[in-house]
């Protein structure tokens, strides 16, 4: 008894600990979730809605390697993205979402854009690439400033067409670091041209453009668009072999970037429309108040119950559901989450889930105080002898939300957080409670059983 | 004391009853399948003044657009399904199409699907069913691997438990498939991806309460190792059967709430869970424990 006794003093302290820990991180997830903390150890951190919730466009295309050498699918698949890219930055999008899904899947998601008719044409053109040459006839305007990039440089006829293909190479010859550049191979027809155009050019800058605009984002503002210079290297002597070396202060991403643009004009990749889904903006706005206020009611419901049936327990688990939510929510928005009708209905799904921990562990702990156990052995047993089937449970849950994970869209989101809310429950719904428990029992007003919706047994 | 092991046979007969409706439901007239799966053009339009549904139709029709289905959501408010259209000219002309007569349309949603999309995420769906019974059966096998005494008549084999799981599931599902089929008559109810989420989440539900009671089952014949099987699955069912009562009873709170304040979008996918959770919990009662009460007599 001696030693029970010492037992309990001790843990009275890791028990203390313990709850300390809990207030901090209660209040840490509390601060991360406020829509003011934006910014975490330099990173930005924030809500993302989905496009069901702010309304926008998801495009899914196919493109046609058919073509294409199996060996430079990856490439070419690259090249594609790589344009789509360019051309959905120049509509204006925040934060547009254009990434390769399998081997030959493009999905591009535009937020808040409704009227796709133009966005849809322009992403589906074949990618047009062309070398122009500087413009000897051209009038200075006396304020520079006036002055229309677009007029500099004059179409050749030098074309993507002439281009068999662009790579990454370095020249270690001249000095020991390897200084990666890039290498344009033309065809016969391209060999020829390149000739002439270089022969008369010499001193002078060949500029090359992508769909109209400079190969690479000139003044740097991330943002390809009428703002940018030209891309002009400057052409050193004939080029009478058909094969051009661009050399230059890249790093290698950069020589990577550009041999990745010069070759989705070089090898264009026909993509076709699979699919095209698009949600108004005030369709979605309801839906974020509605999964909103769904969310908010099933919760209280829940506590409701839980406090009206197994009392001060119920009351903690409610408390501990509370923290649930809120750590929750501040690990959807540290690991960017995106949030959608779906994927709230998955977290709110959990809240339902988080709860059965609770209900299986007090169930076990009025067995036991029925028995005539007291509320020390009852609280022990009760975890103990329920962790097995919350374990259990929990994981076959979890299992399935792993499956729905491999999904894409919006069942994936619905997956993400059913998976992390499962987790975070069996950590609030064990460790939080268990704690708030243990703490609560060492009142002495509190250690009553019928507080614990138990009559004593006599 | 409820006791399943004497009145399991009523249970019984309905759940075979009902699946046998279900599975007979399933080929004849079968599930009602949406743009997800067949591949298709659904577009919902808000029009600024009272539209009669016919003249929609026949505008759409004039435009070239087959397959034609037009869906009233109010009186300014409609929903118009047709074959894929992959193009944004072809968008353009169904917009041109709808606003003729009535004024131009506020377009509200706009979603084009086709086929090869369709045939893969009816392949995806299916892949995933298997993934997940397969991943239930083996884990249940594995978390009972020490099920009953070496040394003991109730000496129950992992495997068995796991198949009763797995049964209690295929039952779930057949039932939750034949209710959609039923539906989807009643209501013009269509087969969307959230619905095969709703599935795939009612299957991981609905072992849980399996689960429990088993790992009951687990506890009760190693203390009260003298009883008869079919004692100590009654013993364990009554026991854990508050706990299932409120879990379950927990989760159509939540869903409840979803269903009535979460928009239509997700409203039959709460429906779908909703019915899971509520066949999900009967089952693990009804089919999964007397499953292993008629294998042990047997042998």
């Amino acid at each position: 008894m001696d030693q029970l006794l010492q037992q309990n003093e001790t843990k009275t302290s890791t028990i203390l600990i313990k709850f300390v820990f809990i207030l901090i991180l209660a209040a840490a997830a509390v601060y991360l979730i406020l829509p003011s903390s934006s910014l975490l150890f330099g990173k930005e951190i924030g809500y993302r809605l989905g496009l069901d919730l702010q309304g926008g466009t998801q495009l899914i295309y196919q493109a046609d390697l058919s073509r294409i050498d199996p060996s430079l699918h990856d490439n070419a698949m690259a090249s594609v993205r790589d344009v789509i890219e360019r051309r959905v930055n120049a509509f204006g999008v925040s934060e547009p979402v254009v990434q390769i899904s399998g081997d030959d899947r493009l999905l591009v998601e535009l937020p808040g854009v409704t009227n796709v008719d133009d966005a849809v044409r322009q992403i589906g053109e074949t990618p047009f690439l062309e070398f122009r040459e500087e413009n000897l006839d051209i009038e200075l305007p006396e304020n520079i400033e006036e002055l229309d990039l677009g007029v500099l440089f004059v179409p050749t006829e030098l074309t993507g067409a002439h281009l068999q293909r662009a790579e990454v190479t370095f020249s270690g010859s001249t000095s020991a670091l390897n200084t990666p550049e890039v290498t344009l191979i033309f065809n016969d027809e391209g060999r020829r041209l390149l000739t002439q155009i270089t022969e008369r050019n010499i001193g002078r800058g060949l500029a090359i453009y992508l769909d109209g605009l400079p190969i690479v984002d000139t003044n740097g503002d991330g943002i390809i668009d009428e703002n940018d210079p030209p891309y002009a290297p400057i052409v050193n002597s004939a080029i009478p072999d058909g094969q051009a070396v661009i050399t230059g202060n890249f790093t290698i991403e950069e020589a990577r970037e550009l041999a990745t643009r010069l070759n989705s004009g070089a090898l264009p990749v026909p993509i076709q429309l699979l699919s095209q889904q698009n949600v108004g903006p005030s369709l979605g706005q309801i839906a974020v108040v509605k999964s909103l206020v769904a969310g908010l009611l099933g919760c209280a419901a829940v506590g409701l119950f839980m406090i009206l049936f197994y009392r001060l327990p119920g009351l903690l688990a409610t408390v501990a559901l509370i923290i649930y939510t809120a750590l929750s929510l501040a690990i959807f928005k540290l690991i960017g989450v995106t949030f959608t009708t779906a994927s709230i209905t998955g977290f709110i799904l959990s809240v339902g889930i988080a709860i059965d921990a609770n209900i299986l562990i007090f169930e076990r702990m009025k067995e036991e105080l029925r028995v005539g156990k007291t509320l020390q052995q009852a609280l022990h047993e009760g975890f103990r002898r329920a962790w097995p089937s919350v374990r259990d449970s929990n994981l076959s849950s979890l299992l399935t939300a792993v499956v729905l994970f491999t999904s894409t869209g919006i069942i994936r989101g619905f997956a993400l957080t059913l998976g992390i809310g499962i987790l975070v429950s069996m950590f609030t719904a064990i460790t939080i409670t268990r704690t708030l428990l243990q703490i609560v029992i060492r009142v002495p007003a509190f250690n009553r059983t019928h507080l614990f919706g138990v009559v004593k047994a006599s | 004391m409820f006791s399943i092991s004497r009145n399991y046979k009523t249970g019984f007969i309905i759940s075979t009853l009902a699946s046998i409706i279900s599975v007979v439901l399933l080929f004849v007239p079968g599930l009602h399948l949406g743009i997800d799966f067949r591949g298709g053009t659904l577009i919902e339009v808000k029009y600024p003044q009272t539209v009669s549904i016919a003249d929609v139709t026949a505008d759409v029709e004039s435009a070239g657009f087959s397959n034609i289905v037009v869906q009233q959501v109010s009186d300014v408010q409609l929903i118009i399904k047709t074959s894929a259209i992959d193009s944004a000219d072809d968008h353009e002309r169904l917009i041109g199409s709808l606003s003729g007569r009535y004024g131009s349309v506020e377009e509200l949603r706009f979603d084009s699907i086709g086929p090869i999309i369709g045939e893969e995420l009816k392949r995806r769906s299916v892949w995933q069913g298997i993934f997940v019974c397969v991943g239930i059966l083996l884990y249940v096998a594995y978390a009972f691997r020490n099920f009953g005494d070496k040394n003991n008549l109730m000496n129950i084999s992992s495997w068995r438990l796991s198949w009763a799981a797995l049964i209690a599931l295929a039952h779930d599902i057949i039932i939750l498939l034949g209710v959609f089929v039923v539906l989807g008559m009643l209501r013009d109810l269509e087969i969307d991806t959230l619905f095969v989420t709703a599935v795939l989440t009612t299957l991981g539900f609905s072992v849980n309460d399996t689960i429990v009671v088993f790992d009951r089952l687990r506890e009760n014949v190693t203390r009260y190792r003298t009883d008869p099987l079919s004692q100590n699955i009654d013993r364990s069912i009554n026991e854990t059967m508050t706990r299932s009562l409120n879990t379950s009873g927990t989760l159509l709170f939540v869903l409840l709430a979803l269903a009535l304040f979460g928009g239509q979008t997700v409203f039959y996918f709460v429906i779908a869970l909703v019915i899971g959770v509520i066949v999900g919990t009967y089952s693990s009662i009804f089919i999964a424990s007397p499953l292993l009460l008629i294998w042990n007599q047997k042998k």
